[in-house]
């Protein structure tokens, strides 16, 4: 398999990361070279319905992440989990602030940073009609890829995934949700991003498929240098897959720690079960089901 | 240099895709093209009943050149709103290509794509109607044809921004403005019948031309060199209109990402 797994495109100057041993928990990470994702008071704001109310989904976001790490961005909906993405995909611009992928800034050296990420969404976005091959060799091609070796590097990612080759020739629109997103994954892995942004890739997955999907991402993570931006609303998941957890609430990061010492500052400080759920209470003052976006819900046409 | 290569590569994505599609929808395209053949035989039909070989000639161009040019226009204005309709969109935007390279795809296809379409719907009108090409300059007729596929390119990028912009009444403004450019450009009639302010419009939409200098080769057998009146129309809107549509649309992109416009859910 390549993708991700293979061996990075920049920053040749620095030590590789050292094979990762099989805890997360005593992972060791560089601290120094640079990060591969930097971001500085990011701001972003929509102007959202009819009366243009101003939303603000992102507030001076700061964060700092090394290669080789597993980010977790753990907020409820409408917290702005996506909208961080975007900015980082290049697909909203920022109000304020800078981002730096691998040193590239996003904004100066745009095709640069694009040819250094992907992404996968909540939605699989996919040629619905189209079947997975025609939809990777489309991808493939859009990132200068050869689409022969394309197919080959993909037949493999998605045998790890669990789907034989012999799906991959009927439209997309024939497989399970669970299916489409894992070839989501493939189509991201395809084009070896060094940085790697994933959307909510579990979320409204049948069990089976959101636990292939969380051991695939781990696979990435002990194995080889992926460097992984996740968000999700899932405790459970960014307890298990994340090096580091920073907590969204309303567009601000409300803190940033590992899992571990999420767990020991609520129990020492708060008092509280050393628990994920207690750790988002603690630091949002709400439950996780609570949903932030109905308020906000109009219609954009404009 | 590479870069070009690089750039020229990435556009036959497009190309492959689009021809993909049309693959997989299949279905839809058949019943479009029977429908397309329907129409044009309809309009040409009026000509037969009159026994005015001038009319038919008149009604088959415009049917068969309308065709064509509305073909390579509705495929390249409606590049962001398939994409929108299929949710792609933001993948095909973050990918590191070059919005010249992907109109490039999008129009080569549509230009293929037009030209086989309006070939069909030609030969069912050939066999159906004995036309009288004895006058025909065919040379004129390619001509025309090349121009006004330039312009409608530059017309149909300036019209793609719609749908990035307004993120639901833009694909209805696009099929709007195709309606109008039907209805101005003299496609079945001549612009004299239109009331004054729809002859003015006519002045802006390129078919005009194209229907002007394809009948003046076709049934007349004028060459390029006197149709000239329409030529220089044709070419100054091909000029203007791509390398503006290109800017323009590079501008309606940054304000949709600053505005949230691509994709806002998920
Ligand atoms: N393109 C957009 N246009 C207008 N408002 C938006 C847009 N994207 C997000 N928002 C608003 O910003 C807030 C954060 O949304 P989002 O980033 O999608 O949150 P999450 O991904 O955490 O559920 C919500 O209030 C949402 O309605
Ligand atoms: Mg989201």
């Amino acid at each position: 398999m390549t993708g991700l797994l293979q061996e990075p495109k920049t920053e040749p100057m620095r030590a590789p990361v050292p094979a990762a041993p099989p805890s997360r928990t005593r992972r060791t990470l560089p601290e120094d070279g640079v990060p591969a994702l930097l971001v500085e008071h990011v701001t972003k704001q929509f102007l959202v319905g009819r009366k243009r109310k101003p939303v603000t989904a992102v507030k001076d976001i700061s964060l700092r992440i090394r290669r080789g790490e597993i980010y977790g961005v753990l907020g409820a909906n409408g917290s702005g989990k996506s909208t961080f993405i975007r900015l980082v995909s290049t697909l909203l611009t920022l109000d304020t602030g800078k981002v730096e992928v691998f040193g590239h800034d996003i904004e100066r050296d745009e095709m640069a940073v694009k040819r250094l990420i992907n992404r996968v969404s909540v939605d699989a976005a996919f040629f619905k009609k189209l079947s997975p091959f025609e939809n990777l060799a489309y991808a493939a091609r859009l990132y200068g890829m050869d689409p022969k070796s394309a197919r080959q590097q993909a037949i493999a990612i998605l045998a790890r995934l669990g789907i034989s080759e012999k799906r991959l020739g009927r439209p997309l629109e024939q497989m399970s949700r669970g299916m489409q997103q894992k070839v989501a994954i493939a189509r991201a892995l395809l084009t070896s991003p060094t940085l790697l942004l994933l959307d909510e890739p579990t979320t409204g997955l049948d069990p089976r498929s959101k636990l292939d999907v969380q051991s695939f991402i781990e696979d990435l993570r002990d194995g080889h240098d992926a460097t992984i931006v996740l968000t999700t609303h899932d405790l459970a998941e960014a307890d298990r897959l994340c090096d580091r957890i920073a907590i969204i609430n309303d567009g601000r990061i409300v803190v940033e720690e590992t899992p571990e010492a999420l767990k020991v500052l609520v129990a020492e400080r708060h008092g509280q079960e050393p628990t994920m759920e207690s750790v988002f209470m603690t630091f949002t003052g709400r439950s996780l089901d609570d949903d932030l976006d109905n308020e906000n819900d109009e219609n954009d046409e404009g | 240099m590479t870069l070009m290569t690089r750039e020229l590569k990435a556009s036959f994505a497009f190309v492959e895709r689009n021809f993909n599609l049309t693959k997989r929808y299949w279905g839809w395209e058949v019943a479009f093209l029977v429908y397309a053949v329907a129409g044009a035989l309809a309009v040409s039909l009026i000509g037969a009943g009159q026994n005015d070989t001038r009319l038919l000639l008149t009604l088959v161009i415009g049917a068969v050149f309308w065709n064509y040019l509305s073909v390579v226009f509705s495929f390249i204005a409606e590049t962001v709103s398939w994409e929108r309709w299929e949710g792609t969109l933001e993948y095909t935007f973050m990918a590191p290509v070059r919005r010249y390279a992907q109109m490039l795809g999008s129009t080569l296809y549509a230009v293929i794509f037009g030209f086989v379409h309006t070939v069909v719907v030609l030969v069912v009108l050939a066999l159906f109607f004995e036309l009288d090409l004895s006058q025909a300059n065919f040379g004129t007729a390619a001509v025309f044809m090349v121009l006004g596929s330039v312009s409608f390119i530059g017309i149909g990028i300036m019209t793609a921004i719609l749908p990035l912009m307004y993120v639901e009444r833009g694909a209805q403004m696009t099929f709007v403005l195709q309606s109008v450019l039907l209805l101005i450009s003299g496609v079945y009639y001549s612009i004299d019948v239109l009331p004054g302010w729809m002859q003015v419009a006519s002045n802006f939409s390129p078919a005009t031309y194209v229907l002007d200098g394809v009948r003046a080769g076709l049934i007349d057998g004028v060459g390029t060199a006197d149709l000239l009146r329409d030529v220089w129309p044709l070419a100054l809107m091909g000029i203007v209109f791509i390398p503006l549509g290109l800017w323009a649309f590079g501008r309606a992109e940054r304000y949709a990402k600053r505005t949230g416009k691509l994709k806002r859910v998920g």
